[in-house]
């Protein structure tokens, strides 16, 4: 491969011509990063909600601690799973390791803190508005969480969708629990790094022109979420 | 000392509020208040700007905990009382799903929500709107909804905090027939008003409200024939300052 022209031709053809192996990581990655924007927003969403209008002692404690472990080095929580889920950590036995489930659990992990520190605001946010009138017509904690929840939809997929696009564009968690094992738990950004060193520009520039496409997409679908809970008078 | 007391033992007055002191800012807002609200009827609360009406409301609903006296009443359950305020605020869904989301909190069977949400979009006159985004309406059928979704409560007190200050004589009257309709239907409806004319055309009774005390508490057409108190004569002339 020579020249930066050539890569990139070399890349176009990958990604028009579904090349095999590109699907496969990209595949991967979407199928990880999917699965862990699940898990952060069924675990995030009720956090936040319970950060936000519970009324318990250590609430503001625990609500700075979330908002700290938003900033999380992905390869500390790669470190941490990886010693988790080793030979000798306390989770071995499960094999778990250099799977995709562990790259899952590692990300579930990282954009946890994200869902649940973007939830707490926004249902706090509500909460100011809505507390009057829940009161006044008797919902309980869980019904008043619960409605937050669902009018805050809008702003919580907006927070979904940032979870998402760190989990996406992550490398050094993913490369820990998982391996950058060749068919198994390569994905694309654990893939750009290795094609690189190893020269093979065409699939890394591939793979980067879609993970960059992935983005846009993600952010276009902010924007699109919050322009559509704005018109129709939702958010 | 505050008592919160639950009894039917004054079958003539709904709730009764007695010598209620609440400090806001480093000054009594409800200086010893004393309102009693008969079990039959309308009664208007009126005052001036300050006078503490809001905050009477908001003490008979248990939005707010007064510092001391006692709040009277044989209101058990917490749906016997709702509130709308002067500004509605309500869910960002359509009008339909307020209503559900209301019938849902008051504990309403599933199988019966269905009918009740019919007959509350029949009472409301909102089944053009019902799939409309409740936010994106007008005041006054914003301030429709919030009736609506009060009275889906089935209220035994209907507390109304100015719910037409700020809306057209059509939008006004709209809100005026349900007021006359909760009445009708037996609830007991306290109606906080700067409208001279409406307290005339809905109440009868009158609570005049001066410094977070009671000035004068009049039946209706006595009161607008020719108010007792100073507070009262000042305020109608124009003259009364908080
Ligand atoms: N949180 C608060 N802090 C300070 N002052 C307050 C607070 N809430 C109410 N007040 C004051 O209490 C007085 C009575 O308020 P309110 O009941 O709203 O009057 P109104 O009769 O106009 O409804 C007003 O002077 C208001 O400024
Ligand atoms: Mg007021």
């Amino acid at each position: 491969m020579n020249g930066f022209g050539d890569a990139f031709a070399a890349a176009f053809a990958l990604i028009v011509g579904f090349d095999a192996d590109l699907v496969e990581i990209v595949g991967l990655s979407l199928r990880v990063t999917l699965s862990a924007t699940l898990f952060a927003c069924l675990l995030g969403f009720p956090l936040g909600a319970v950060l936000a209008v519970g009324r318990f002692r250590g609430r503001g404690a625990l609500t700075v601690f979330v908002n700290a472990l938003m900033g999380l080095p992905p390869v500390v929580v790669g470190l941490i799973v990886y010693m988790m889920l080793s030979r000798t950590g306390p989770f071995g036995t499960l094999g778990l390791l250099y799977t995709p489930t562990a790259m899952i659990i590692a990300q579930t992990i990282l954009v946890t803190p994200i869902v649940a520190a973007l939830a707490r605001q926004t249902v706090a946010d509500l909460d100011a508005e809505y507390y009057e009138t829940l009161h006044s017509m008797g919902a309980r904690a869980g019904a008043r969480m619960r409605t937050l929840l669902w009018d805050g939809r809008f702003a919580l997929m907006t927070a979904a969708l940032a979870g998402m696009g760190r989990a996406l564009a992550e490398v050094g968690a993913v490369m820990i629990v998982g391996g950058n094992i060749d068919h198994v738990t390569r994905v694309m950004t654990t893939a750009i790094a290795l094609e690189t060193s190893r020269g093979e520009l065409a699939l890394a520039l591939g793979l980067g022109i879609v993970l960059m496409a992935l983005s846009l997409a993600l952010n276009a679908l902010v924007m699109g979420a919050r322009l559509s809970g704005a018109r129709l008078a939702h958010a | 000392m505050l008592r919160l007391v639950t009894s039917s033992a004054a079958p003539d007055s709904t709730i009764r509020l007695e010598r209620i002191s609440l400090r806001r800012g480093g000054r009594d807002v409800l200086d010893g208040l004393d309102l009693s609200i008969p079990r039959h009827g309308i009664t208007a609360i009126m005052g001036p700007n300050g006078a503490g009406k809001s905050l009477a409301l908001r003490v008979m609903a248990n939005l707010v905990r007064p510092d001391t006296g006692a709040v009277i009443h044989g209101l058990t359950d917490p749906q016997d009382i709702a509130l709308v305020f002067q500004k509605p605020v309500l869910l960002r869904r359509t009008v339909r799903a307020n209503l559900r989301h209301a019938l849902a909190i008051y504990g309403v069977p599933r199988r019966e929500r269905r009918e009740r949400l019919g007959e509350l979009l029949d009472f409301g006159r909102l089944a053009a709107i019902a799939d409309s985004p409740a936010r994106a309406l007008s005041g006054g059928e914003q301030q429709r909804v919030a009736m609506v979704r009060a009275l889906a409560a089935r209220p035994r007190l209907l507390l109304l905090d100015e719910p037409t200050a700020s809306l057209d004589p059509q939008a006004t009257a709209a809100i005026e027939a349900l007021i006359r309709g909760a009445a009708h239907s037996g609830a007991t409806v306290v109606l906080v008003t700067h409208d001279r004319g409406q307290a005339t055309r809905l109440a009868d009774h009158i609570r005049f409200l001066h410094k977070g005390m009671l000035a004068e508490a009049a039946p209706a057409d006595q009161f607008f024939l020719a108010p007792k108190s100073p507070e009262a004569q000042a305020y109608f002339d124009g003259k009364l300052l908080l």
